[in-house]
């Protein structure tokens, strides 16, 4: 355990304003200033990015020994006997002077501008600043806002040329397409002609920008910050459950923003999760329940919409003639009452939250788990093997982003096609589809391969072997469904071999729907019940709260939708899932929806699957429930109501109670928060957790609560940016010393020491998040002995079937925007799918005589589909790859999903 | 009007390999750029990004910070009258005003025939031949109104070929032999930079 005294003993003194204030070594003067309770104004700092000195705004007096000078207090480190004073005279005078220097050509419009009201330019003008200004000459003049992306505007005039934005594009998300343009008093902010910031984070930069020179297109002159009422929730727009703030005005939801913490998104959001809110408050949202009549749905009465429900679950021929497919819409809460309404009223185990596009739920939930913090350790070496993470889980591309470019960490990428990372990859190996598992035992084997593996020259396996073999930090991998046009089987070979190699593997599982982890948590997966345990295992501690627990283990989605087309289904509840859209196979799924007696959707906006159903349940969505959610490092977060549901939409637990009561049962709950509070008691993982934990600890709850967390191996010196639990506590107590020394503080600090003693006790090694609250961790041990929980079943090396002359291999990949209903929903992001063509590797198109631009016909067994070529070194030879879910091109209709691979021929159309 | 020619391609290829990273040749392939084109064209400058790595926004970001380089079209000729302190002293103002009348052109405006852009700059370190003036950046020292015209005149009339068209700058196409060249090794590659090598060196010598 590291010493309390650790961070106090190289610190640094200094004294700020006469107070002494203990400094981290190497911590800018106005991060130190601001932990001890002094803030000095700032427009360009910020804390997530380096500082570059642009502003002026922080300068204060400094004395190092020389007499005291000015000096911009984001560009120096603290040195010892440093003598600061933030309120002298001449340190007012400066900031004041830099205001009005920055007023001169600021055009004053805050009347019109969407910042008015929260812009730091007129709070600290109003602080620090000087009444009036002397410049009487004409101000520089621009055009208005011009869009420099469909979601972005700048309007010039107002900038303040902090470089805040143009630093964010660079440094943070990797995407230049903004600079600083000109020079001198010409100088601005912009794009090359014709080539708009068409970044994944662009709307990062609205929100940091300390003037109301970038506006987002989704909220120009929607609200003002006074009108608006503010909640705290988790991102559901992928499984990285980034930290959000949700502004709402007149019961609308008007924005969100990003809200900064530690072990997930750094206050950054993707522009899918940011301008989503759209998608709320969407003109299409199902505001009432709907029933067939014959060609039609129409609506009705929620009483005769549930009663039709209930009739056709009753009417079911056997439990297992019910399948229920979805999840990762729901909240944990919401998850948790079906699972008990499918699993323990209706008696099936025919339930799948996955929708055949993730991995078994055993690997998922029965690999030991990283998380984001300890994928991005410093010097640690990440493997890769799964999807493009930039598209599917773009702020985990930013949090590996910067930990490749800042903290040396090794990332060697397998996947089946080049993607957002590639880039800084210290190696990146495409395999031939559906042989990862053999690409992955050559890189872990003792010794170099001798010819090609998996399409790849023995060079390129072996150089990446060596990389590999000679990594000393922690290995960690992100792993995922890489192409839903192979089976899993491939990765999860690739992951045994991995762990096989080397037992101290994490892992980070990669699957993508906002919350498909929870449903998972809450048994949402066939063989599974709520808290990670198996069935029989977990038999006893549902026997007294459930009425019942399935005999057997029942199918998942696949296997779901084959019993449905064969006509074994009676009824198929579809929880906020779109199978004709989602599952790989299309054929199937539609044979599927044919051969369901009844169909019953729980949906918040129509989709292809819904039109099909002969009952639609309208569910209460994002921002109109409260609940917790579990992203994919197992971190439970709060979501918070921040509106009223569409018309007389219900939270998803709410239709699962009420479809209960017509059964005949009693799902015992009330409200979210008891739902909780009884997983809290049930299941197994998650014992001890309620409420006040999860509201007790901003961060989040990683689950399975007080277990050995998967960690870094010595507790000892933690790296700077990975401090433990102790490390926290420690700091608190030296900021604690350093204030005027409450008991309050004391009690806070000694509590947090305290918890942080019992975590590392318990885990053996130090978590910041666990440990985050003082009362984050239940100190008591668990009252009953915990049941074994999943354990990860080996995968068996699989093998494609060989490759003859002439067939390619499909690779289907996502692209962040797609069809997908909530992005269709959102207005601006609707117009953002890019669309898809068939990408083939130059050689491979010479080889076949086919041209860019040129339309083929791609054939596999099932179907043949006509779409136009590019061209694509990223893409393997004997592979073509072309992206799910795009305007004009069904992607299923090719794919199979029996076979471990997906094969095609090319034709030329003429 | 656009891209890089091939045989610019070419030579671009050469003169990125003079640099330990590619981002460092931008400057000189602008100036090749300016000098294909007369200015810098959008279509170039997003060549020039491909073959550095970088893209539009910075190379615009780059080159729009210098005066030199043009992002609209100048004329063949491109007369910078100085009219700081020195000259104006010793009459640079009036050679400018001159220059307005003689061309019919103000400070930053190209003749309708394209032959010639007047500018005012400021000091061109010349000061000992104030006034003075540059055409394509090559000096003309003290000089009055007639020989203004005079000059003005023989460009017009093509008899000055010691002055190529704007943009023509001899050294990016200076041929720098590879034993001359610094190598393409990045820094941190290297375990001791030659310079401090030799300096340590004529250290221990001394
Ligand atoms: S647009 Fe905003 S963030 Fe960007 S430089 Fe100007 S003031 Fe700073
Ligand atoms: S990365 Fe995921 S959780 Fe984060 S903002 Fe984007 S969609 Fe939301
Ligand atoms: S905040 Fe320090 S110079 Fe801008
Ligand atoms: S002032 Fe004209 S050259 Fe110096």
């Amino acid at each position: 355990m590291p010493e309390p005294e650790a961070p106090a003993a190289d610190g640094v003194v200094v004294e700020i304003n006469g107070r002494e204030v203990v400094a981290r070594k190497g911590e800018l003067l106005i991060d130190a200033a601001e932990r001890a309770g002094t803030y000095i104004p700032r427009f360009c700092y910020h804390e997530r990015m380096r500082p570059v000195g642009m502003c002026r705004m922080c300068l204060v007096e400094v004395d190092t020994g020389r007499g005291p000078a000015l000096q911009p207090s984001c560009m120096i480190e603290c040195s010892p006997g440093m003598k600061v004073d933030t309120e002298s005279e001449v340190t007012k005078k400066a900031q004041d002077g830099v205001l009005e220097f920055l007023l001169i050509n600021h055009p004053l419009d805050c009347p019109v501008c969407d910042k008015g009201g929260e812009c730091p330019l007129q709070d600290q003008t109003m602080a620090y600043g000087p009444g009036e200004s002397r410049f009487v000459e004409e101000k520089r003049h621009k055009e208005k806002p011009i869009p420099i992306s469909d979601l972005v505007l700048l309007d010039r005039e107002r900038c303040i040329l902090c470089d805040r934005c143009t630093r964010f594009a660079k440094e943070v998300a990797g995407d230049p397409l903004i600079h600083f343009i000109h020079r001198g008093n010409d100088t601005e902010v912009n794009t090359f002609p014709d080539e708009p910031f068409a970044s994944y984070f662009s709307g990062n930069t609205v929100q940091i920008c300390p003037v109301g020179a970038l506006t987002a297109s989704t909220y120009r002159f929607k609200a003002r910050p006074w009108d608006l009422e503010t909640t705290e929730s988790t991102c559901q727009q992928c499984s990285v459950g980034c930290r959000i703030s949700i502004d709402s005005s007149r019961d609308q939801v008007q924005r969100y923003a990003g809200v900064d913490i530690d072990p997930v998104n750094w206050g950054w959001l993707c522009d899918k999760g940011r301008f989503s809110h759209e998608s709320v408050t969407a003109e299409a949202r199902l505001g009432e329940p709907l029933v067939r009549q014959g060609d039609e749905l129409v609506p009705t009465r929620w009483a005769d919409a549930l009663g039709r429900a209930a009739d056709a679950l009753r009417g079911a021929s056997s439990p297992e003639a019910i399948g229920v497919i979805g999840g990762a819409r729901l909240t944990n809460e919401d998850a948790y009452a079906w699972a008990k309404l499918a699993k323990g009223v209706l008696g099936t185990d025919n339930v799948d939250a996955q929708l055949g596009d993730g991995l078994p739920a055993e690997v998922v939930l029965g690999l030991p788990r990283a998380t984001i913090d300890q994928v991005c350790e410093p010097g640690g070496t990440v493997v890769l093997l799964g999807p493009d993470v930039k598209e599917e889980l773009p702020v985990l591309f930013l949090r590996l982003r910067h930990a490749v470019v800042s903290d040396g960490v090794t990332l060697v990428e397998v996947s089946p096609r080049t993607t957002g990372l590639t880039g800084l990859a210290a190696a990146s190996l495409q395999p031939r589809p559906g042989e990862a598992g053999e690409l992955v035992r050559a890189l872990v084997a003792g010794s170099d391969a001798e010819r090609d593996v998996a399409g790849l020259p023995a060079e390129a396996v072996n150089a990446a072997r060596r990389l590999l073999a000679g990594s000393r930090g922690p290995l960690t991998v992100v792993l995922g469904r890489p192409s839903v046009a192979e089976s899993a089987t491939a990765v999860v070979d690739a992951a045994t071999a991995l762990l096989a190699a080397r037992p101290d593997t994490t892992f980070l599982p990669a699957l993508r729907r906002a919350n498909v982890h929870g449903a998972l948590d809450m048994g949402l997966a066939p063989g599974l019940l709520p808290g990670r345990v198996g069935l029989d295992e977990g038999r006893d501690c549902f026997a007294g709260s459930w009425p019942s627990v399935p005999a057997s283990r029942g199918l998942d989605t696949e296997g779901i939708l084959r019993a449905a087309a064969d006509g074994h289904i009676d009824v198929l509840v579809l929880l906020g899932a779109d199978p004709l859209a989602d599952f790989p196979d299309h054929d199937l799924a539609e044979r599927a929806l044919a051969g369901a007696r009844a169909v019953i959707a729980v949906e918040t906006l129509p989709n292809a699957s819904t039109r099909r159903a002969d009952v639609v349940l309208a569910a209460a969505g994002f921002a109109e429930k409260a609940g917790t959610t579990t992203n994919l490092e197992g971190r439970v977060s709060s979501l918070s109501q921040r509106v009223t549901p569409p018309g007389t939409a219900r939270a998803d637990w709410m239709l699962a109670a009420e479809l209960a009561a017509r059964l005949g049962a009693d799902l015992g709950v009330l409200d979210a928060e008891e739902i909780l509070a009884e997983i809290g008691r049930v299941a197994p993982s998650h014992l001890g957790l309620d409420l006040a934990v999860v509201a007790g600890s901003p961060d989040g709850v990683l689950v399975p609560l007080g277990q050995p967390e998967a960690g870094p191996s010595s507790s000892g010196d933690a790296p700077e940016g990975q401090r433990g639990a102790a490390a926290d506590a420690a700091a608190v107590r030296s900021d604690a010393a350093d204030d005027t020394t409450t008991e309050e503080a004391e009690a806070a600090a000694a509590a947090a020491a305290e918890g942080a003693a019992t975590a590392e006790a318990q885990a053996g090694a130090a978590d910041g998040a666990a440990a985050g609250g003082d009362d984050a961790v239940p100190d008591e041990p668990l009252s009953a002995p915990r049941p074994e929980l999943v354990a990860f079943v080996a995968g068996a090396p699989g093998s494609a079937p060989p490759l003859d002359a002439y067939a390619f291999r499909l690779v289907a990949t996502r692209k962040l925007y797609d069809q997908g209903t909530t992005v269709q929903a959102s207005a601006h992001l609707a117009g953002l799918a890019p669309g898809t063509a068939a990408r083939v590797h130059p050689a491979d198109a010479d080889r076949l005589g086919v041209s860019a631009g040129e339309r083929v016909v791609l054939r596999s067994a099932r179907m043949s589909i006509t779409v136009p070529v590019e061209l694509d070194p990223g893409v393997p030879r004997g592979a073509v790859a072309l992206v799910t879910n795009q305007r004009d091109v069904r992607v299923g209709d090719l794919i199979a999903v029996d076979g471990p691979v997906t094969e095609l021929r090319i034709e030329t159309a003429s | 009007m656009a891209r890089l020619s091939p045989d610019n391609v070419t030579l671009a290829l050469e003169i990125i390999g003079r640099y330990p990273r590619p981002k460092s040749a931008l400057i000189p392939l602008l100036h090749l750029a300016q000098e294909q084109d007369g200015h810098l064209t959008d279509d170039a400058m997003a060549h020039i990004a491909e073959l550095v790595g970088v893209t539009p926004a910075e190379v615009l970001g780059t080159a729009s910070f210098y005066e030199m380089f043009k992002m609209e079209p100048v004329g063949r000729y491109v007369v910078n009258i100085c009219t700081n302190i020195a000259c104006q002293l010793l009459g640079g103002e009036e050679l400018l005003e001159h220059a307005e009348h003689r061309l019919g052109v103000r400070p930053g405006q190209t003749t309708p025939d394209g032959l010639f852009t007047v500018e005012d700059v400021e000091c061109i370190a010349a000061c000992t031949e104030a006034p003075c003036l540059q055409v394509n950046y090559r000096y003309f020292h003290r000089i009055t109104h007639d020989e203004f015209d005079q000059l003005v005149d023989d460009l017009a009339a093509g008899r000055r070929d010691d002055i190529p068209p704007h943009g023509t700058l001899a050294r990016v196409r200076q041929h720098i032999p590879p034993e001359r060249r610094a190598g393409c090794v990045l820094p941190e590659d290297t375990a001791t930079p030659v310079w401090i090598a030799s300096a340590s060196t004529e250290e221990a010598e001394a």
